[in-house]
């Protein structure tokens, strides 16, 4: 049995991540913390000051695109549309009834100071569009994260600390689910079950992302219990609920986040994805996805209308695996520079 | 050796097990009665609910179905569309060499440009070519296929206008027609797998380069290209060859969107089809071609590796 395990150990190591059905994102070992990993408290100035300049232009554009996710739900939630910036669903071109007015834009506008992307094919504003846009792509990767973080990081440090038959059983089944194609397998899943809903989609997502995490923080978690420390803590008879609290928890944190970005830049895709298929939120609530989708009909007319969201997708994607990977890279230095 | 192959192999079979267990039950598990979920609100003829209720042996419990869904599924048969009267095995059989010739296409594309742009970068370590080659490579990987793809049609079909936007000429069409209605969705296919091989046999070759044989090879006075393409690839081609196997494997399900993009009828374009004329046996029956296709290559590129890698044959 034991070289059955040893032979399992291989190809566990070799196979690569992926994260719900998007392409293959990274092997398991970028993602492990080398040995002697310490933490050292730094704030989040220091990490942004020590960021490479085009890291720094991620970081400020994912802060951007949040802010804009907020802006926009502020807008519409709580102010009732007050704040400067048009409705989503508005079609500008229409009859107004509180005004006895038409509108003054026509569909598919050229950029203006008024309306910065421009208008699409039903005159209604893409900027307004692309920011409520945002808070489907935000909140796809925040719930999926959390997912991915809190049950595949538990369950991995777990496992990857306790061992037994409990890991063997686990990652055999971790195993099979990374075995199905996960794109079709969601497909299969919001079209069967007529999924509409952002939070469950982001919810399924995020359920279906969970083996990855376990992966990556099991990994971590195998390395990180062979430390000095932790022996050190079971040598003067530290509980292992505390000792997986206080020591092994805490230490796969900073790589499982690292993970957690790219992952999330994966996600993201997806849901594009899924919108642009026409099986994520409905219209007129608008996303990224549906907004290239939409805009598609009118390519000979006007690409703008493709391109805007389009190159807000790619630069959301991009600025996540820029971020991720500097934050896995600074873990793995610091282990190395000791 | 033998070990690994019998754990490879119970592991293949365990997997497939959980892989058509999971796809009957997310199928069963659909809320209300299926036979409704089937033929929907639309009008309906006399008799077909009790024929559809009598094919699915709707009234066996949920383990006597699976089995004998099993059984059916094993000999090819995965029932027969109520939407389209066809049998779901037929529409398979029809569809799928469009989606293979689409993946092997990108594939190859992927391969031929990733191969030249991996080696430069490991040769030309942290000078400028790598750094480029590089910034290319992580921008490409950001990229998502269908976003490429428009682009790829507003500059060759709409702009250039030589090729077509959309739509699909069979093999049996001619080749030239084909290859150019294929060209576009293999190369939006292409990009990401592109930038994935290179980066795979940049950093490979690098740590091949450090090896003491290429050092001596060197100091024999080979040329450079010839320690490159010859010494240097050969061993770090092993684990391309994995990660091509497995992007097979996975394309198959993964050209979903793109076939829905230009028109292309293979596996992915009947999958959205039936998600919107809500085909229940069709989505259950593709999904689960799909993962068996999947979990399958997967297996194979796992023994070739063992067989091939002298390393873990030897264990």
């Amino acid at each position: 049995m034991a070289t059955v395990d040893g032979d399992a150990e291989i190809f566990a190591e070799d196979s690569v991540l992926v994260v719900a059905g998007s392409t293959v994102v990274q092997s398991v070992d970028d993602f492990v913390v080398p040995d002697g990993v310490k933490q050292k408290r730094t704030t989040p100035w220091g990490v942004f000051r020590e960021m490479p300049f085009l890291v720094k232009l991620g970081t400020i554009w994912l802060l951007f695109v949040l802010f804009s996710a907020i802006y926009a739900q502020l807008d519409t939630r709580v102010f009732n549309g007050s704040l400067p910036l048009a409705d989503p669903n508005l079609q500008l071109n229409g009859f107004n009834a509180s005004t006895g007015t038409f509108g003054d834009r026509e569909p598919l506008e050229s950029p203006s100071w008024a309306h910065p992307l421009g208008t699409d094919a039903l005159a209604r504003d893409t900027l307004a569009r692309a920011m409520h846009g945002a808070y489907v792509s935000v909140t796809v990767a925040i719930v999926s994260v959390m997912c991915g973080v809190v049950i595949g990081g538990l369950l991995g440090s777990l496992v990857g600390y306790v061992r037994g038959k409990t890991e063997t059983v686990l990652m055999a089944m971790i195993d099979v689910l990374l075995a199905f194609p996960a794109l079709v397998l969601l497909l299969a899943l919001i079209s069967l079950f007529e999924v509409r809903d952002l939070f469950v989609i982001s919810m399924i997502i995020g359920l279906l992302s969970i083996p990855a995490y376990t992966r990556v923080s099991r990994a971590n978690s195998l390395a990180i219990s062979n430390r000095e420390f932790v022996l050190a803590a079971q040598a003067i008879g530290t509980k292992r609920w505390t000792i997986l609290r206080r020591e092994i928890i805490p230490n796969v944190l900073p790589t499982l986040l690292a993970y957690a970005m790219v992952a999330a830049a994966a996600v993201v895709v997806v849901e594009g994805s899924l919108s642009f298929l026409g099986l994520s939120v409905q219209l007129p609530t608008s996303s990224w996805g549906n907004m290239i989708n939409q805009a598609r009909r009118d390519i000979k007319v006007n690409f703008g209308q493709i391109l805007y969201p389009s190159v807000i997708l790619t630069l959301t994607v991009l600025a996540l695996n820029q971020v991720g990977d500097f934050f896995q890279r600074r873990s793995a230095f610091r282990g190395s520079s000791l | 050796m033998a070990k690994t192959i019998a754990f490879v192999l119970v592991r293949l079979i365990a997997t497939l097990f959980a892989v058509t267990f999971l796809t009957f039950l997310m199928v069963s598990l659909l809320p209300g009665d299926p036979v409704d979920t089937i033929l929907g609100t639309g009008p309906r003829a006399p008799g077909i609910e009790e024929q559809i209720r009598e094919d699915l042996d709707l009234d066996d419990p949920f383990f006597v179905r699976y089995v004998a869904w099993l059984g059916d599924a094993v000999t090819g048969d995965l029932g027969t569309s109520y939407v389209t009267d066809q049998p779901v095995s037929d529409t398979i059989r029809q569809r799928l060499p469009v989606t293979a010739q689409l993946a092997f296409m990108s594939i190859v594309i992927s391969v031929l440009i990733a191969i030249p742009v991996g080696v430069l970068g490991a040769y030309k370590q942290g000078k400028w070519p790598d750094t480029v080659t590089s910034a290319g490579v992580q921008v490409a990987l950001s990229i998502p296929n269908f976003i490429f793809g428009i682009f790829l049609i507003w500059l060759f079909a709409v702009q250039l206008n030589w090729l077509p936007s959309s739509n699909w000429n069979r093999l049996s069409d001619g080749v030239g027609d084909n290859l150019k209605t294929a060209i576009l969705p293999a190369v939006s296919l292409a990009l990401a797998q592109m930038a994935l091989f290179s980066r795979l046999v940049r950093s490979d070759m690098i740590a091949t380069l450090r090896e003491n044989y290429i050092l001596s090879a060197r100091a024999k006075g080979m040329s450079d290209r010839y320690i490159l393409f010859r010494h240097a690839l050969r061993p770090s081609s092993l684990s391309l060859m994995t990660i091509v196997g497995i992007s097979f494997g996975a394309l198959l399900g993964g050209t979903v969107i793109i076939e829905q993009l230009f028109a292309v009828p293979g596996l992915g374009f009947s999958l959205v089809a039936a998600i919107n004329g809500r085909d229940i046996l069709v989505i259950q029956g593709i999904t689960v071609f799909i993962a068996v296709v999947f979990v399958v290559v997967n297996t194979i590129v796992d023994l070739l590796y063992a067989v091939l890698d002298p390393r873990i044959r030897r264990k």
